[in-house]
């Protein structure tokens, strides 16, 4: 790549101020840096990426709704998580946090438990059963 | 308090750390030599493991690896330390900016306030310096951004005890003890011999072999995923070969930089011609994730669309193996 032809694509609204280091040759042929605004197929994949994790807490949010499942894994979805980063961050099994999603077993769940998962997804119990409260 | 520090920015934040560190310490080393010598470039795909919901693919090698090699082959030491308690780790911390004495930490990305919304994912082995702490706040040269920047003592404390994969523990970092001059020639050698192997190594996921079967993968993915998974794991690769950090083309144009250092230091015009060559391997992969993300743009790609990016990494494939067998003579 010569330095020239660094992609100085837009990117979103979020990095407008945000330029990469990029290694590009320049006129003779020897290696220069020179920064980067963005490039559109890596954008595009990012903002794929973004929309994915947007459907997957949509549809939690549904399945909540429907009484399907938990709201932990609606909350789970919404802070990026998957099963395995979430267990880490609670301090438990897979096994076990994959049970809370069960809605019998959420119902059951003691306040401690619940102020554990409240205080990681920085909301209130109130909002922890609840995924309308306040709305 | 602040250190007499020099923040540089770089592509890639393990590189840019350790240069960043050796220029503080007065030996000036570039952030492509820190990757060369210590054999950063890779390929690997692996199927098993899941990231983001798709299959994980790498174009470099583990963190901490970079570092750990660069160290041994140019006769540094490093110290290394974990913590349970976060507020051990907030002493040890405080102590050596206290000596005066930046430091590396390794960070998850999720709650690092700085960092553009859209980058924060839970990625755990993001580093970064510190270099001072003012009031309550430290004082922060992340490799990756243009610029310094600050963290309060409770932000740096959750970046530092993020959870998941790769988890940092308060991961903390530093050159100790350093030779007199150090031998470049003998590293840049060692480093390359090592890229080669790894590149050409006999394990189907690893190196041109690796970027074979994910080719291969690539050609069913439609069929057998569905086209919405196929077009999420392409969107995984490219961002994998893109995302800040790798300087473009999979870590390629960092790789060629390093060539054309390394061809001044032993003084070797071969490796000069290998880094032009490797400059046209990472302009392919740019086309690559052209075309790729053609495909993942339409989200109703045929078939062929598939068959005919897998032909391109198999094309790539191809031109590294001639290239890493060409590299291993060059520096015999």
């Amino acid at each position: 790549m010569k330095k020239s032809d660094i992609p100085q694509d837009r990117g979103s609204k979020d990095t407008s101020n945000f330029k990469e280091l990029c290694y590009a040759t320049d006129e003779e042929g020897n290696y220069v840096t020179g920064n980067s605004t963005g490039w559109d197929p890596k954008k595009i994949a990012l903002d794929n990426a973004i929309e994915e994790i947007h459907e997957r807490t949509e549809n939690a949010k549904q399945r909540v709704l429907k009484k399907e499942t938990s709201p932990i894994e609606y909350y789970m979805e919404l802070n990026k998580m998957d099963v395995s980063i979430l267990a880490s961050y609670i301090g438990f099994w897979s096994w076990r946090v994959k049970r809370h999603f069960k809605v019998k077993v959420f119902h059951k769940l003691s306040d401690k438990i619940l102020k554990k998962y409240a205080d990681l997804f920085k909301i209130s119990i109130n909002q922890l059963k609840d995924i309308e409260y306040g709305n | 308090m602040e250190i007499d520090y020099t923040h540089h920015q770089t592509a890639h934040c393990e590189n840019g750390v350790v240069s960043n560190l050796m220029k503080f310490n007065g030996y000036g080393v570039s952030e492509p030599m820190v990757f060369g010598i210590g054999s950063g470039l890779l390929y690997c795909y692996i199927p098993f493991l899941k990231v983001n919901h798709a299959p994980a693919i790498t174009y470099r090698v583990m963190p901490g690896q970079i570092f750990n090699r660069f160290a041994k082959r140019v006769g540094i030491k490093i110290k290394r330390e974990k913590f349970k308690n976060p507020s051990q780790a907030k002493l040890s911390l405080d102590e050596n900016l206290k000596k005066n004495n930046p430091v590396g930490l390794q960070v998850g990305v999720f709650n690092l306030t700085y960092f553009p919304e859209e980058y924060r994912f839970h990625f755990n082995a993001h580093n970064l310096v510190v270099y001072g702490k003012q009031d309550d706040k430290y004082l922060i040269s992340d490799p990756i951004m243009e610029n310094v920047s600050t963290l309060t003592e409770e932000e740096l404390e959750k970046v530092r005890f993020a959870k998941g994969a790769f988890a940092p523990k308060g991961h903390i970092y530093y050159p100790i003890d350093f030779p007199k001059e150090l031998d470049l020639k003998r590293a840049i050698i060692k480093g390359i011999k090592h890229t080669c192997k790894d590149m050409l190594a006999p394990i189907p996921i690893v190196g041109v072999r690796g970027m074979r079967f994910t080719a291969k993968k690539i050609r069913r993915w439609p069929k057998k995923e569905g086209i919405k998974k196929a077009n999420h794991y392409l969107g995984q690769i490219v961002r994998m070969q893109e995302e800040i950090g790798t300087g473009g083309g999979g870590f390629r144009y960092i790789f060629a930089a390093f060539l054309q250092e390394a061809s001044t230091v032993l003084e070797n015009t071969q490796l000069f011609d290998l880094s032009n060559e490797m400059t046209i391997i990472g302009d392919t992969w740019r086309d690559f994730a052209v075309d790729a993300s053609r495909i993942y743009k339409n989200r109703s790609a045929k078939n062929d669309a598939y068959n005919d990016i897998a032909n391109q990494l198999e094309n790539i494939a191809d031109m590294e193996e001639v290239f890493f067998k060409k590299l291993k003579k060059a520096i015999r």
